[in-house]
């Protein structure tokens, strides 16, 4: 039962992560690059335009999920098991959003650096 | 891409990967959480180095919303996966642990994936603001 708990607990971290990362790509691509804004506008205009984004708040929210669901996780297992299992999943997901959801051009070469990184993650942690 | 978007870059894999080991650190203080007492989970916010690894991620999040300001989702993660590079050497530098060769490959895997992605462009460019929401044609900044 406990390891039925673990991999729920993983699919919620990676789920949450991934819905959290895409909102919030999507409100910053929305929002501007922040650095030039600083530099045209000044701070405060950066703030002011940050807190006033509704999607990078609900992506904010979904990466708290996901951040109490690997703590709960965190308590239950080994980092080598959370670690490697949701942050290879993660890339994964994103990668599937990222092309998907936000219209990016997800190409070969990005393909490629996903799955290299995933590998190369799941052979540091797991070993 | 600047050497200010590279710095940017950095400082995610600097805040995220201390900010993780800090954490990782203080679950072991608190111990076990029960699925009947979730509640606990709170308390565990009281400890020193759970508070910490919080500080690191709050410097983590600010530095991921300025690269998502300025290149892909897709870009950023594999890019900022030298976070376990960095953790690799922690463990060797500071707590002389042995690494093993499946390690070092693992590094590689890693360090060649960033090398294939950072070589690329960092931003899709949009035809028109908002396409994201509707669907459409994109094509990259050269």
């Amino acid at each position: 039962m406990r390891i039925l708990y673990i991999w729920l607990c993983i699919l919620t971290t990676v789920t949450a992560a991934a819905a959290g990362d895409v909102l919030v790509a999507l409100a910053m691509r929305r929002i501007g690059d922040l650095g030039d804004l600083r530099r045209r506008h000044g701070f405060l205009t950066v703030v002011i335009r940050v807190l006033s984004s509704g999607v990078l708040f609900s992506g904010v929210f979904f990466m708290a999920i996901a951040f109490f669901s690997n703590l709960i996780g965190l308590s239950w297992a080994d980092l080598s098991l959370i670690g490697p299992a949701s942050a290879a999943l993660t890339f994964v997901t994103n990668a599937l959003g990222a092309k998907f959801f936000l219209h990016e051009n997800v190409d070969r070469r990005r393909w490629f650096a996903t799955i290299f990184v995933c590998c190369g993650v799941l052979l540091l942690t797991w070993s | 891409m600047t050497l200010r978007k590279y710095l940017v870059i950095v400082s995610i894999v600097f805040f995220g990967s201390f900010g993780d080991a800090f954490l990782a650190r203080g679950m072991k203080y608190v111990g076990s959480i029960d699925v009947h007492h979730l509640g606990n989970l709170f308390g565990a916010l009281a400890n020193p180095f759970v508070i910490v690894g919080i500080f690191f991620l709050l410097g983590f999040m600010w530095s991921y919303m300025t690269a998502l300001s300025f290149a892909d989702l897709s870009y950023v993660l594999p890019a900022t996966a030298l976070g376990y590079v960095v953790m690799i050497l922690l463990s060797i530098f500071w707590l002389h642990e042995h690494v093993s060769a499946q390690r070092w490959i693992g590094v590689a895997f890693i360090v060649t994936g960033v090398g294939v992605v950072a070589g690329g462009p960092s931003r899709t460019e949009h035809l028109h603001p908002g396409i994201e929401e509707h669907g459409g044609e994109a094509q990259e900044r050269i």
